[in-house]
């Protein structure tokens, strides 16, 4: 059953992906964000299936709720109409499938040794309440910090996005 | 065939090609970012991976790191684009080349 999920989520995380950097019907921006939506939604659908439950839970919060409205909220607000006609160029569509292949291929060997790193069968874990231990005892001093980050990100923004006084 | 950590792994490298290819072919910046988001999320399948098959949940830890710092840097990225859109009228990569040499 497990492994039928696999399958399932992992071909929408792949078809949704492909459908957002090269979609064949349209160029929208839109609807490239919609198909980010189900590649994060498939995603921690695949999270759910590695036991990261609050992971998955974030993953939609964070991503499908909170980024993928703001990119939303940017399009609406850059007016990308002219944007649509224009083509992908062959010369960036072919360096970037070369690109693409040549990461594939330094990675080619991943599938094959993944067996000789993992550490026996897994075992349920992943549980939320172990999660937070771990960030709050041996981890707090990063979360304070990534805090900040999130501090400095929103100031950045307000900054930059407000209108130059005049 | 049981599903291990080379098939989450396998997904992880295909879904990073993905964006890498999108951010490379793609003109358009706000495509290109939310390439961007695909790799980071490729990297965070990969972490999370990791951590289940090795009974180690820093993986995870590191993963939620991730998350937030990537959504600081949604927020200043699109205004950066916001930004520059205000500057130029584009969005449009071959039209922002005013720091080519």
């Amino acid at each position: 059953m497990q492994d039928i999920l696999f399958y399932v989520f992992a071909a929408l995380t792949l078809v949704c992906g492909f459908l957002v950097v090269a979609n064949p019907i349209s160029r929208s921006p839109v609807t490239s964000a919609l198909f980010l939506v189900l590649t994060i939604v498939s995603l921690s659908g695949l999270f759910v299936l590695l036991h990261a439950f609050f992971l998955a839970a974030v993953q939609v919060v964070v991503y499908a709720g909170a980024a993928l409205v703001l990119f939303l909220f940017v399009i609406m607000m850059l007016d990308l109409r002219a944007e649509e006609r224009r083509r992908i160029t062959r010369f960036g569509l072919i360096g970037g499938g070369l690109a693409a292949l040549a990461v594939a291929w330094l990675f080619r060997a991943v599938p094959r040794e993944a067996a000789l790193v993992a550490s026996g069968p897994p075992h349920v874990e992943g549980s939320t309440s172990a999660l937070g231990a771990l960030l709050f005892t041996q981890y707090l001093l990063p979360f304070e910090a990534i805090s900040l980050v999130l501090v400095a990100g929103m100031v950045g923004a307000i900054l930059l996005s407000r209108k130059e006084p005049s | 065939m049981t599903v291990g950590l080379g098939h989450y792994l396998t997904v992880s490298v295909v879904l990073f090609c993905l964006g890498l290819l999108g951010v490379i072919a793609r003109r358009n910046v706000v495509i290109v970012y939310m390439a961007l988001e695909l790799m980071l999320n490729a990297a965070n399948l990969a972490l999370v991976a990791f951590s289940r098959f090795n009974r180690n949940l820093e993986g995870q830890v590191m993963v939620f790191f991730i998350i937030t710092v990537a959504a600081a840097e949604v927020a200043v990225g699109l205004a950066l684009i916001v930004a520059l859109y205000r500057k130029r009228q584009t969005a449009h990569v071959e039209d922002l080349a005013s720091m080519r040499l």
